[in-house]
């Protein structure tokens, strides 16, 4: 099979045609030499088929960023039959010079100018046969997000991929070496094949850019189209979700019940509520992650999320985050899993990292639920407003305190330089696609660790099997006693345990692991609390359960997203510290003033 | 001629640069971005609280923290 690798500088719409060619047959795969994953694809090229390969953005291969080396280390491991070297039409005087780079590894190459339309509208004028003999590879304007010219890019690769002896993976090793030459060569190139006017005629970022970007009203502006677009992804959500539950319990109770019920009552909960309620964990957050990705691919395409940036780095700067991360952990209010996904976004891995530290901070809708029926439970509805608005700025100062610990430790080694590409509106078929990939990702990365975690759950709270499930006597309450010592002091008692153990999987399960502990249900269920915990040890319970690990969901995400177990380790344990240290000041404070 | 570094200029205000004391990372991000020597930027904008500031430079726009804009010197300012 031919290799074809995807190359070109950020924001040249490189995805977006590796999307249009690729269709949704895409898959993330490994790649020896590297430990990124990328994109690939299989397509037909006249008698050929081909595995497409999208490559990282870059500017220049002797760059140091991470996303050059990846490239760099793909080059010299993989061998390549042919780079599609794609730029922006709009910036072509300055984005030759990685077409010309490609050339001048000896890699067979075809050139292909995108965003013709914005070109063309800019009153870019290019010589299209003059450039393809200076260049000496076949060159074709395009436009990715229209389509056109698109389909002509694939007779023409098959047709290089006819003439071109492939080049090895050792011998592009050894020719990644010096090019002087390619300024002054691109600089005459430039003259005599391109005319740009001397000013570019785009008056509308211009505009826009004067309101989003204004001193006064650029953050205003920015919190309330975060605020928007959160209303947009969770109004839409919650009904999915629920849809979502309402089907898998039918199936339940239609289908699974019946049949599974000759079977031994052990195998039976191990089946259903084991493995059958993992699968539903997971798809319960199929629907949140498809929105929150079409959401993001508008904002992230439209241009704004570099604006976002622009607004909020002033502030996120002192803590070693950039504003980027803001909108991430902002995103995380809704839900901590796809907010993970999105930190995608930054490039340098160590700012990834700090900023996958500190969203499972954020209180997302799951642990709200539990807040609210908590505080319905132990508060007067007069003091409810205050509660929550108390535990969402301690969702901030957790992640805020976090990230300025461990800044000194994940160190961001990258300059902050970030392009402000034009305001561009995103076609359907962009946004679709982003929120089918990102769901892929999660069901293949994420499913075994959640029903695992599920079932193990399941079996510590229904072992040993002669006793009452999730009472005291079961594996879980025996944890609970032997973590007794520790919960105490900040006010936590057994049959609370129980339910942070079940809350471990998911907050949206706390509610109901109590009405399982207690044996009661709703009203009944909040007035037996009531009587059994006073509003200290509700307020300790409530800082705990924001701070300690969110959810299974999270820690197989920051897993998958981090690749490294260590680093997901050390969430969950420095989440389980702080909120033990944060709970513990509280409760002990709150007793010591004698309330 | 006098210079003065890139995060001094006011919005509005162009220069040329004369000289990019950066680290090699960095540099050669500027270099692919279009930052040479005798090129023209303008400074279209500051955040406030001491944020990144906005260059244009030919037909590219960019932000960078006023750390970085320090790196690059600049004479020739013209409003």
């Amino acid at each position: 099979m031919k290799r074809i690798a995807l190359l070109g500088m950020p924001n040249t719409g490189k995805s977006t045609f590796f999307n249009r060619i690729s269709g949704a047959s895409a898959r993330v795969g490994n790649w020896p030499g590297i430990t990124v994953d990328l994109m690939a694809a299989k397509i037909l090229l006249g008698g050929h088929i081909a595995e497409l390969v999208d490559l990282p953005g870059i500017y220049d291969f002797h760059g140091f960023s991470e996303d050059e080396m990846v490239v760099r280390h793909f080059l010299e491991n993989n061998s390549v039959d042919l780079v599609f070297v794609i730029l922006n039409t709009t910036q072509i005087e300055r984005q030759l010079s990685l077409a010309l780079q490609v050339r001048e590894l000896g890699l067979p190459a075809v050139l292909l100018l995108n965003m013709a339309d914005e070109s063309k509208r800019a009153g870019i004028s290019i010589d299209l046969e003059e450039i393809t003999r200076r260049m000496n590879m076949p060159v074709a304007l395009i436009s990715a997000k229209y389509g056109d010219g698109c389909r002509d890019i694939l007779s023409l690769a098959a047709r290089e991929l006819d003439q071109h002896p492939p080049i090895s993976a050792a011998e592009l090793h050894a020719r990644l070496a010096s090019d002087d030459r390619i300024e002054s060569e691109m600089e005459s190139i430039l003259n005599d094949t391109v005319q740009v006017p001397a000013q570019l005629n785009d008056r509308t970022t211009e505009q826009l850019d004067r309101i989003v970007l204004h001193p006064w009203l650029g953050l205003p502006i920015f919190f309330g189209v975060m605020y928007l677009l959160f209303q947009f992804i969770f109004t839409l959500g919650k009904p999915l979700q629920d849809g979502v539950a309402w089907l898998l319990g039918y199936a339940r109770g239609g289908l699974l019940d019946p049949l599974f019920s000759g079977l031994p009552p052990w195998l039976n909960g191990l089946l259903l509520d084991g493995i059958y309620n993992g699968v539903g964990t997971v798809a319960a957050f199929v629907p949140i992650i498809i929105l929150f990705f079409l959401v993001m691919a508008v904002v992230e395409d439209s241009g704004y999320l570099s604006r976002a940036a622009f607004l909020t780095d002033a502030m996120m700067a002192r803590m070693g985050l950039d504003g980027r991360g803001f909108v991430m952990l902002l995103m995380g209010f809704g839900c901590n899993v796809p907010a993970l996904m999105g930190t995608r976004v930054m490039r340098s891995r160590m700012l990834r990292m700090l900023t996958m530290l500190i969203i499972p901070f954020s209180l997302c809708s799951a642990r709200l639920q539990v807040f609210v029926f908590m505080t319905a439970a132990l508060f007067i509805p007069s003091q409810a407003p205050l509660v929550l608005f108390i535990l969402y700025l301690t969702s901030f100062a957790a992640a805020f305190l976090t990230a300025t610990l461990f800044k000194g430790r994940l160190p961001g080694n990258e300059p902050f330089l970030l392009e402000l590409p034009p305001y561009r509106l995103p076609t359907w078929r962009q946004i679709a696609l982003r929120g089918w990939h990102e769901v892929g990702f999660f069901l293949k990365r994420a499913t075994k660790f959640i029903v695992a975690g599920v079932v193990l759950v399941w079996a510590l709270t229904h072992f040993p099997s002669d006793v009452p499930s999730a009472s005291s006597q079961t594996l879980a309450g025996m944890i609970g006693s032997a973590l007794s010592p520790a919960l105490t002091p900040i006010g936590i008692d057994n049959q609370l345990a129980i339910a942070l153990i079940f809350g471990f999987v998911a907050k949206e399960i706390v509610i109901g692991a109590l009405a399982v502990i207690y044996g009661m249900e709703g009203n009944a269920l909040m007035g037996l609390m009531a009587q059994k915990l006073d509003w200290v040890q509700a307020m300790s319970f409530m800082l705990f359960t924001l701070i300690y690990t969110p959810c299974l969901s999270t820690i197989a995400t920051l897993r998958s997203e981090s690749k490294s177990i260590g680093f997901a380790t050390l969430s969950v344990v420095w989440s389980l510290l702080l909120a033990w240290v944060v709970s513990f000041c509280f409760y002990q404070g709150a007793r010591l003033l004698g309330y | 001629m006098p210079t003065e570094t890139l995060s001094k200029l006011k919005p509005g205000q162009s220069a040329l640069i004369r000289s990019i004391h950066a680290e090699k990372a960095f540099h050669q991000r500027l270099l692919a971005l279009g930052f040479r020597i005798g090129k023209r930027v303008e400074l279209i904008r500051r955040a406030r609280f001491s944020g990144p500031v906005h260059i244009r430079i030919g037909t590219t726009d960019v932000i960078m923290r006023r750390a970085e804009a320090r790196h690059i010197e600049v004479s020739d300012i013209s409003s």
